[in-house]
């Protein structure tokens, strides 16, 4: 799980351009979007292709990503639950 | 500043028509232009409904009185048939007899060719035909529509996304209320694109199905291509001409609220509608009919809903959507609805927002979904509304001798 | 009512953007010129930053520098010229849409590459709800953004307005039209590009706002006295007519002209109407010309009316921009004239507060 939260921050941050946030900067918990890292409905648009290019999960919604993408452990989650269906 | 400006000429081509007569057939016979992709190259054949025109890029040369293509990107071969057909309705067989000029409007000008010059190009940079990427930039798209006409005075082009066409008929009619010209050509023109198609298809705003414009179950939206042109004139120039009406209020207003949606209150609609309607001096009670962008997606509809409400004190106008007859045509849509607008006010006929339901739950009101004749009809309000919040609303009336 | 330049901003290949006029110039190699770009954290939000592309990087900094230049904090209206809009984004998305073969798509590219996007996006860091406009028309750009604006301040409908003129440069787009025959083979000596006889130019990229406003003030810059634009003029005749008219329009004589600035790129082929002009109907006059230091692209026009009207505030001519007479007296009047590969002409008049 561990690995792949790390995994995950690095891609966030690469796919969204943060340039000043480092991984560890990151809080699992913390909300993604709003406060927390403050990204917002186009941050969450790249979330969705990252998850579909790395992770090969799509979601067809966007309406859908708002729980999936509130912190680092709910994606962490989600893919943990559906990457092998 | 008290010249009055009007449109003698109008012309357009689109998935419902390459012409005016034709246009008018569909719209009365609830006709759509929307279905599967046929000429475009993309992987989203057989996926993503459009409104293509049912011409060949060499038929359109014909209708472009030119002889060959070469040059001309399927933007610049729309707007020359659609700004010709203007002219020659406008009866203009001397293009220089007053100051003329032509201010047009594309979102991405000849990226149809630029992509086929790039896919060769992205692999060996010394290949790809230059012929392919010298029409990309969207001035190549105007003045291969002015060397058309001959116009030679005064050209511009306005690239302001969805709100494009909108504001290229708002410029011209103050350069006209400045006396700086007599005659403006004005519209806009864009082809479909692998751009504009994947590009709407990243921000997950494309309905997969037939788009439903204020429909409380719509998924988004449909692309379609086109071109529509309008000749203003000033009222001295226009003489004893037949005039189709008059460009009585416009405005443009930027939401500032985020670069692709609008605020859900829909600030920048409500404050474009409500600029427009102070310059024609008219109130909320004048407006007969509102031909809304109405794209289908859930952030417009519901903006431009609320924005209408507020305006209008829940006494909304009729209002109807016909991007279900052409779908989106980004930069060309504001020409091609002002042109509807102005039919509507000729024919006293509003045109149906076709495959509509469900009324939105969050609005009190519901569009005219049947086609709707012996309307009288004084003064349409035209919404176009762009990325970037970028809002226009053009107020068009019937012309009436003072 | 007149029309005055009330602030600027410039970005450039020399480093105009903290103020510096020109007085020491940068002499740069390689194949085209890049912008000398400020510390962007100073003017644009963390936060945007990392989404925007060069392009909107510049227009806004450059905005962001021009306001504050002027004293202004919400202009009335936001106005952008752009030739070939925002090429580095659009770059971006069309390359993967090819690579990918139209999968894995992100939005932020797309977004990014319409061109009304700069316009927008300082609108958006100002908070300005105020009218938006985007010109894309090739040497017309920036010409039509003033057209506009000055119509606008006529109409009483705005006190100030922010208008420029914004191109970048990508290695894309220098290959294509160096394939073109565009381009010289590389910037060197472009210190003395008036002196160049060779074909090709040097490319360049800039972004260039002006406040205009029609309120008198000893801190305007100058007063933007006049523009004329000409669609692919048959000759030399033909652009020394629309001169004469220009002139008599504004009731001047050509030796009333105390400076005339020259869009001369290098390009023997372009070159040739300025240096007909030079000898004939300007040859008494004080020329200058500022390609050798903005590089060519559609509104690098916009870098000489910032350097005109630097000129006519200061009173001085910075030696690295003269071309012939140095003027030693009084400058009441300033004549720019410009192609832009020969399709697009422009006139301006600038004339003392």
């Amino acid at each position: 799980m561990d690995a792949l939260i790390t995994d995950l921050k690095g891609k966030i941050i690469h796919q969204l351009n943060l340039e000043d946030v480092k991984p560890e900067d990151i809080d699992d918990n913390a909300p993604l979007f709003g406060s927390g890292l403050g990204l917002d409905s186009i941050d969450a648009l790249e979330l969705i292709v990252l998850l579909e290019k790395n992770y090969g999960l799509k979601i067809e919604n966007p309406e859908a990503g708002k729980e999936i993408f509130s912190s680092i452990k709910s994606m962490a989650d989600f893919i943990k639950e559906n990457k092998d269906k | 500043m008290s010249k009055r400006v009007v449109v003698t000429g109008m012309g357009l081509v689109s998935g419902i028509g390459n012409n005016l007569e034709q246009t008018w057939d569909s719209l009365i016979s609830s006709k759509s232009g929307i279905g599967d992709i046929t000429w475009l190259n993309t992987r989203h054949k057989n996926n993503l409904p459009v409104s293509e025109v049912k011409l060949s890029s060499d038929e359109l040369v014909g209708l472009a009185g030119l002889t060959s293509k070469n040059g001309y990107s399927r933007s610049s071969l729309l707007g020359t048939v659609a700004a010709r057909e203007a002219v020659r309705n406008a009866g203009i067989k001397n293009i220089n007899e007053y100051r003329t000029g032509i201010v047009s409007a594309t979102s991405v000008g000849g990226m149809e060719k630029s992509e086929v010059f790039f896919a060769d190009f992205l692999k060996d940079n010394t290949k790809g035909e230059l012929r392919n990427i010298v029409t990309h930039d969207c001035g190549d798209t105007t003045e291969k529509i002015a060397d058309s006409l001959g116009i030679k005075q005064y050209m511009t082009t306005i690239s302001t996304a969805c709100s494009s066409s909108a504001n290229s008929i708002m410029f011209g009619a103050r350069l006209i209320k400045h006396n700086i010209l007599d005659r403006v050509i004005v519209g806009g023109t864009d082809s479909l694109t692998k751009f504009t198609l994947n590009g709407f298809n990243t921000l997950m705003i494309l309905d997969k199905d037939h788009c439903r414009p204020f429909d409380d179950t719509r998924t988004g939206l449909n692309l379609g291509e086109g071109a529509g042109f309008l000749v203003l004139e000033s009222e001295e120039t226009a003489g004893s001409k037949e005039i189709f009406g008059e460009i009585t209020g416009y405005a443009n207003a930027n939401e500032a609220f985020h670069q692709t949606a609008s605020s859900p209150e829909g600030d920048g609609a409500y404050q474009a509608m409500k600029k427009a309607l102070e310059v024609s001096g008219l109130s909320i009670e004048d407006i007969d009919y509102i031909n809304v962008h109405g794209t289908g997606t859930l952030n417009n509809d519901l903006s431009e809903g609320r924005a209408m409400e507020r305006l209008f004190n829940s006494k909304v106008p009729l209002f109807s959507s016909t991007k279900a007859f052409t779908g989106h045509t980004l930069g060309a849509c504001g020409g091609i609805e002002a042109i509807f607008s102005f039919l509507s006010i000729k024919y006293n006929t509003i045109f149906p927002n076709l495959n509509f339901g469900t009324q939105m739950k969050e609005l009190t009101v519901s569009p005219v979904d049947k086609l709707k004749r012996n309307v009288a009809i004084d003064h349409v309000l035209s919404n176009s509304f762009g990325f970037g919040g970028n809002n226009s609303s053009l107020i068009l009336s019937r012309y009436r001798q003072r | 009512m007149p029309v005055f330049i009330k602030g600027v901003g410039c970005i450039s290949p020399q480093p105009t953007y903290n103020g510096q006029f020109l007085n020491e110039l940068t002499a740069y190699t390689g194949e085209y010129f890049t912008s000398a770009e400020p510390d962007y954290k100073a003017y644009l939000n963390p936060a945007l930053i990392r989404r925007m592309g060069k392009i909107l990087k510049m227009g806004v900094a450059s905005a962001s520098i021009c306001l504050q230049d002027a004293k202004v904090e919400n202009p009335d209206a936001i106005i952008t010229g752009t030739g070939l809009g925002c090429i580095v984004d659009t770059d971006k998305f069309l390359t993967a849409i090819i690579e990918n073969e139209e999968q894995f798509l992100t939005p932020t590219n797309f977004i990014q590459s319409t061109h009304n996007t700069i316009s927008a996006q300082i609108a958006l860091s100002l908070k300005c709800l105020n009218y938006n406009f985007t010109y894309v028309h090739r040497g017309f750009s920036l010409e039509s953004a003033l057209q506009d604006s000055i119509m606008m301040l006529k109409e009483g409908e705005a006190k100030d307005i922010l208008v420029g003129g914004v191109d970048e440069i990508t290695q894309t787009y220098y290959a294509i039209t160096k394939r073109m025959g565009f381009w010289k083979k590389n910037v060197e000596g472009h210190l003395s590009l008036a002196k160049a006889n060779t074909k090709g130019t040097i490319a360049g990229e800039g972004a260039t706002y002006f406040v205009l406003s029609q309120e008198e003030s000893s801190s305007n810059y100058a007063e933007l006295k006049d523009l004329a634009t000409i669609y692919r003029p048959k000759d030399i005749e033909e652009i020394e007519s629309e001169l004469h008219k220009f002139l008599e329009k504004n009731d001047l004589a050509v030796n009333d002209l105390d400076l005339v600035i020259l869009g001369i790129n290098g390009d023997q082929r372009g070159d040739q109407v300025y240096h007909d002009l030079a000898n004939g109907l300007f040859k008494d006059q004080s020329l200058a010309y500022f390609k050798h230091l903005s590089g060519e692209y559609p509104t690098s026009v916009a870098f000489g009316v910032w350097m005109g009207a630097k000129i006519m505030k200061s009173q001085e001519i910075p030696s690295g921009v003269i071309l012939e007479n140095a003027n030693k007296g009084e400058i009441k009047n300033i004549l720019i004239y410009n192609h832009y590969r020969d399709i697009n002409h422009s006139i301006y008049l600038l004339t003392h507060i």
